[in-house]
């Protein structure tokens, strides 16, 4: 049986296996991915983001726990969890599940831990293939934990249908608030270790925030506005998760039945496959350029000779000669 | 192309109350490029085997200081081998008596470690044992 067939018949060794070709960006993973795409589609995806600290990988632990005590109803949880790579070393620590312990024995649950490698967006660059795997592989919800993240990091966004931003009191005044960026894409808001002091002000800062991001926030006519849920939550204790699982599949309902999740699945496959060619073109292209031709250039730059901009226009203009 | 990282296990088998060495094992092995999959303290064998499995790891380092390993090695050992990761190498490290060390390799251990270690010594041994399994796979 290959490699794809097995993971579609639910064999977790090869779908860690398959995940870890794909990983590496290997031929063989590729074309394992490639053979199962058509299997994916199925899960929701929830992306988990947030500064360092504010407690993510506990509140994911309790949300997965949470989603997996409903009975025989109980969707299957898959897990990626995100950390930083050492710009220097390369190397990783990923340390999310020893929050995760509690998950542990139970066959419905597949945790995942990934190094960025170098990318800056809170995920890794083979983050989003691996959610297509696990989707393909048949788990019904996935959970995407990123890096501890702060401002700009909101690659998640493309990648989840619904975006959990994490906040939690004293870690910054109200305009940290109503900075541009992560809080325009969060679909709920949660306020963790809300029984920490300053809560209160934390829950209201980001209140008032969202009124200045959704000014046109009510139900307009014919089409239904979603305006984030601030949720105050302590997920070491377990408070505030059912309201929080509820959110997301109340996110999840308010996509399906306003038509949005059609519009947000073509905006993250167009933008996936602008990626892809963004990078199969720079291959092909500086793959047939002459040999030093492009380390030259990167040099004239370096010695002011020539404006970047002037640099790539010259590029171009040389190969569409050639 | 740059080779990919290594994956590894540090896990704490057993009932030990403090994880420090661990720790240092965990960064050391980062900062020699590998990718460190940390679990913390008070793993059961059965936890140490389905992250393993679940991180579809090139190797795992169990560190006891507890005197239970005889009893933990060899039940990570075939739980590992019952879910078809019987290729992955382990190495131990922590407070191991001397005449342990035969039984322990017997068992299919790659490596054990007392204190005092070098780091160098210990990421050395990561490598190699993670290479002999590739190429042996």
């Amino acid at each position: 049986m290959s490699l794809a067939e097995r993971v579609l018949n639910g064999e977790r060794l090869a779908l860690a296996r398959l995940l870890t070709l794909i990983e590496n960006e290997t031929p063989e993973g590729l074309e394992a991915l490639a053979a199962i795409y058509s299997h994916t589609g199925r899960a929701h995806r929830v992306g988990v983001t947030g500064a360092p600290g504010t407690g993510k990988s506990t509140l994911v632990n309790q949300l997965a726990l949470h989603l997996r005590r409903a009975g025989d109803e109980a969707p299957t949880v898959a897990i990626v969890a995100v950390d930083p790579s050492s710009p220097f070393s390369g190397g990783a620590i990923l340390g999310d599940r020893i929050r995760m312990r509690d998950l542990a024995g139970d066959r419905g649950v597949f945790i995942r831990s990934m190094a960025s490698r170098g990318a800056l967006g809170g995920v890794a660059r083979a983050t989003a293939a691996i959610v297509e795997a696990l989707d393909a592989a048949g788990f019904d919800i996935i959970i995407i934990e990123t890096v501890g993240a702060g401002q700009a990091e909101v690659d998640i966004a493309r990648t989840a249908h619904t975006t959990v931003v994490v906040d939690a009191p004293g870690l910054g005044d109200d305009v940290q608030a109503i900075k541009a960026g992560i809080l325009e894409i969060a679909d709920v808001l949660v306020v963790n270790k809300s029984d920490l002091p300053g809560a209160e002000n934390t829950l209201r800062a980001l209140r008032s925030a969202l009124r200045l991001a959704h000014p046109q926030a009510r139900e307009e006519e014919g089409e239904a506005v979603w305006v984030p849920p601030v949720l105050a939550t302590v997920a070491t204790r377990g408070e505030g998760i059912g309201e929080l699982a509820a959110a997301i599949g109340k996110h999840r309902s308010h996509l399906l039945g306003s038509g949005q999740m059609a519009a947000r699945e073509e905006a993250r496959v167009r933008s996936e496959l602008e990626a892809l060619l963004r990078e199969h073109l720079m291959r092909r292209f500086l793959s047939a350029q002459p040999d030093g031709r492009f380390d030259a250039v990167v040099q004239k730059v370096l010695a002011r000779e020539l404006a970047p901009t002037e640099a790539i226009r010259r590029l171009l203009e040389e190969q569409d000669e050639g | 192309m740059p080779e990919k990282p290594l994956r590894v296990l540090i896990a704490k088998p057993g009932l030990d109350g403090h994880d420090r060495g661990a720790k240092v094992i965990a960064r050391a092995l980062r900062d020699a490029g590998m990718e460190v999959i940390y679990t913390g303290l008070r793993q059961t064998p059965e936890m140490i085997a389905e992250a393993a499995l679940q991180e579809d790891v090139d190797a795992i380092g169990l560190s006891i200081l507890s005197g239970a390993h005889m009893a933990l090695v060899p039940r990570v050992l075939e739980l590992l081998r019952a879910q078809g990761q019987g290729h992955v190498p382990v190495l131990v490290g922590g407070i191991i008596p001397d005449e342990d060390v035969p039984a322990l390799k017997a068992a299919g251990v790659a490596g054990v470690f007392g204190p005092g270690t070098s780091t160098e010594a210990i990421i050395k041994a990561f490598r190699e044992a993670s290479r002999a399994a590739a190429e042996g796979a």
